[in-house]
């Protein structure tokens, strides 16, 4: 196959790659600063970039814009706080695997509706289904309503009495999250240079002639669905777990456009701008949080960030990657043909 | 009439829901339609609507001039907003009008509970139209509420002589059919889409602010509406008025008896309805190819 196809990812220059050593080195030296508050700001940052990279999968990389994918975020939560008894902790070989495979189950039942439409339809009919999940949580005794679920413990990492790994622990819990935030990354990143990810990019650019030339494009996108279903799910997971509790406002629609955010932000169609993005994300939404910069404005952050989102949208379109000159992508011109 | 009282009470409930949906719907189906523009913000103009009905109701003392300036302020919006940030939106990925309006969703709830705070509100009904219509001994149905059917019926009526008998709805009607070809007739398009996107802003505001007194005024009222007319414009088929009145319809009926036959899952009832859609019909009901 052409590997000059226009919108691929390509390397990072030599300064980006340097940049994410640096960025590496210094998240794996972290702790050592004792800062807990911090800490567990980038344990969420970490696990919200998984989050971002599984909707990069679908936007950057195949061209399907979708507003639901809070919707396998908040589904893995759920069925943590759900499988797991209420007073004992519950190993994580039994109800991650089960998390993730309600995940994949919902993501092809939906997937196989959502992905016969395009363009505009794909992104009203996948905000609607993610909608759906969010009232069943939200308006059944299953979810607890509004208020959510409590987990009064952490995924048991080993078997009964055997302890592997103590999530309890903070420090561990980051470590683990930096383990399979780089892994995945690394996993993903081998997924789009083989053949599948490469008709995957293919399908994005021309998709009537990617049918053409004989590939199955509704089973790829089928596929990557699931997989991007998947992955949000494992972030969703993580994110239960850290925080010991689940609510209806992790599916919510704010969530979803959250995640698009960052995508966007940092620059889609790369993996790492993802992981650019959820970081420079939920750093904003803190320095817009802090009172003693803001004021009064503070209690109205969202005010200054849906300002900065305008402000991507007109005048970033690739996202700071993109500012970095490190990345081509397609016009967005290619991208909307696929729809009509 | 005793025992079918209460079924035509829901009937003529969901009636007026779904005709308050075809309002904020067909003006998302007209900007998908014309403009190939997703706008996420059309349930910010319903919220503001409302809010515009209860300060100016409470400013004129009257509803109905309150109505009447909202609609005015809501054309003015719709201009400005096309002006400085739509219209560098024509012809670009959809994704970025989601993060652009998206963003607008944000700045628009923030700006809500800087000028008008955070508490619910209500607004009075118009003293004439405050009474019921007795239907048995012990049921009766509010005047108010049949008078907001009555006036979506006389805008949808309005819309249809719009888009079908006038000048200005041939152009919106050849916009929609393909955009290339009306400009190349030398229709101002520029302008066709500043027309579409406040007449949209309008008639969601209104829907606003019809509903106001009915639902009160409560902070993110606008984002429900949005997705639940998200649902109706899947139904209909994007860029149909029809399909948008008739999806409405079924919509706001099928969401009424749900909460009172089936309440454990009345909040799935629009969605399963959408997804059978999806089944059969991909492309909408009444989608124009």
């Amino acid at each position: 196959m052409d590997s000059h196809l226009p919108g691929m990812a390509q390397a990072n220059p030599r300064a980006l790659t340097i940049f994410f050593l640096v960025a590496l080195v210094g998240l794996v030296l972290f702790p050592l600063t004792g800062s807990v508050f911090y800490q567990q700001l980038l344990t969420k940052v970490m696990i919200l970039s998984i989050f971002a990279m599984s909707l990069d999968l679908l936007i950057g990389y195949t061209g399907l814009v979708s507003l639901g994918h809070a919707a396998f975020f908040g589904l893995a939560g759920y069925s943590l706080a759900l499988i797991q008894p209420k007073y004992d902790p519950m190993s994580i070989f039994i109800t991650l695997p089960a998390a993730l495979a309600i995940c994949a189950v919902f993501a092809l039942v939906t997937g196989a509706l959502v992905l016969r439409t395009r363009g505009i339809y794909f992104i009203m009919v996948t905000l609607a289904f993610a909608q759906m999940v969010y009232f069943v949580f939200h308006d059944t005794a299953l979810g607890g309503g509004s208020d959510g679920l409590y987990l009064n413990n952490k995924p048991l990492v080993g078997w009964g009495e055997v302890k592997l790994l103590d999530l309890e622990n903070r420090t561990t819990l980051y470590y683990l999250v930096l383990v399979l935030m780089v892994g995945i990354y690394l996993l993903l990143r081998r997924i789009l240079d083989s053949r599948f990810g490469r008709a995957l990019q293919g399908i994005r650019v021309n998709e009537h002639r990617m049918r053409a030339i004989g590939f199955p494009v509704m089973r790829y996108q089928l596929g990557v669905y699931v997989l991007a279903g998947v992955l949000a799910g494992l972030s969703g997971y993580l994110s239960a777990a850290q925080f010991g509790f689940v609510n209806p406002e992790i599916i919510s629609w704010h969530q979803s456009g959250a995640v698009m955010m960052m995508v966007i932000l940092g620059g889609m169609g790369t993996l790492s701008g993802s992981i650019i993005g959820a970081f420079v994300f939920v750093l904003l939404e803190e320095f817009f949080k802090d009172d003693t910069v803001f004021g009064g404005l503070a209690r109205h952050w969202q005010l200054l960030m849906g300002i900065i989102i305008v402000g991507v949208a007109c005048f970033l379109p690739r996202g700071l990657v993109g500012l970095a000159g490190g990345h081509r992508r397609s016009s967005p011109a290619i991208a909307d043909k696929r729809d009509d | 009439m005793d025992h079918l009282a209460p079924i035509l009470i829901q009937v003529l409930n969901g009636l007026q829901y779904g005709l308050l949906l075809f309002l904020v719907a067909s003006g998302l189906t007209l900007i998908f339609g014309i403009m190939g523009v997703i706008n996420l913000a059309h349930g910010s103009f319903y919220m503001i609507g409302a809010y515009f009905a209860w300060s100016l109701a409470s400013y004129f003392g009257n509803l109905l001039t309150a109505i009447l300036v909202g609609v005015v302020l809501s054309v003015l919006l719709g201009l400005a907003l096309e002006r400085l940030l739509i219209r560098h939106f024509y012809g670009r990925d959809h994704l970025y009008q989601v993060l652009l309006t998206y963003g607008l969703i944000l700045i628009f709830e923030q700006l809500r509970s800087l000028i008008w705070g955070d508490e619910v509100q209500g607004v009075k009904v118009p003293e004439i139209f405050n009474h019921s219509i007795p239907l048995t001994d012990t049921l009766s149905y509010p005047v108010y509420r049949l008078v907001i059917s009555a006036a979506c019926v006389a805008i949808a009526l309005g819309l249809h002589w719009l888009i079908r008998r006038t000048r200005l709805g041939m152009m919106i009607r050849a916009g929609a059919h393909n955009r290339e070809m009306t400009e190349a007739m030398g229709i101002n398009v520029r302008m066709l889409f500043a027309v579409v996107f406040s007449l949209g802003v309008a008639l969601a505001a209104l829907a606003g602010m019809l509903a106001s007194p009915v639902s009160s005024v409560y902070p993110n009222m606008g984002s429900q509406v949005l997705i639940i007319c998200f649902v109706v414009v899947v139904i209909g088929g994007i860029g149909s008025v029809k399909g948008a009145l008739v999806g409405a319809l079924l919509i706001g009926l099928a969401d009424t008896f749900g909460q009172v036959y089936l309440p454990q899952v009345a909040g799935m009832v629009v969605y399963l309805l959408m997804a059978a859609v999806l089944v059969f019909r991909p492309e909408g009901l009444f989608r124009k190819t």
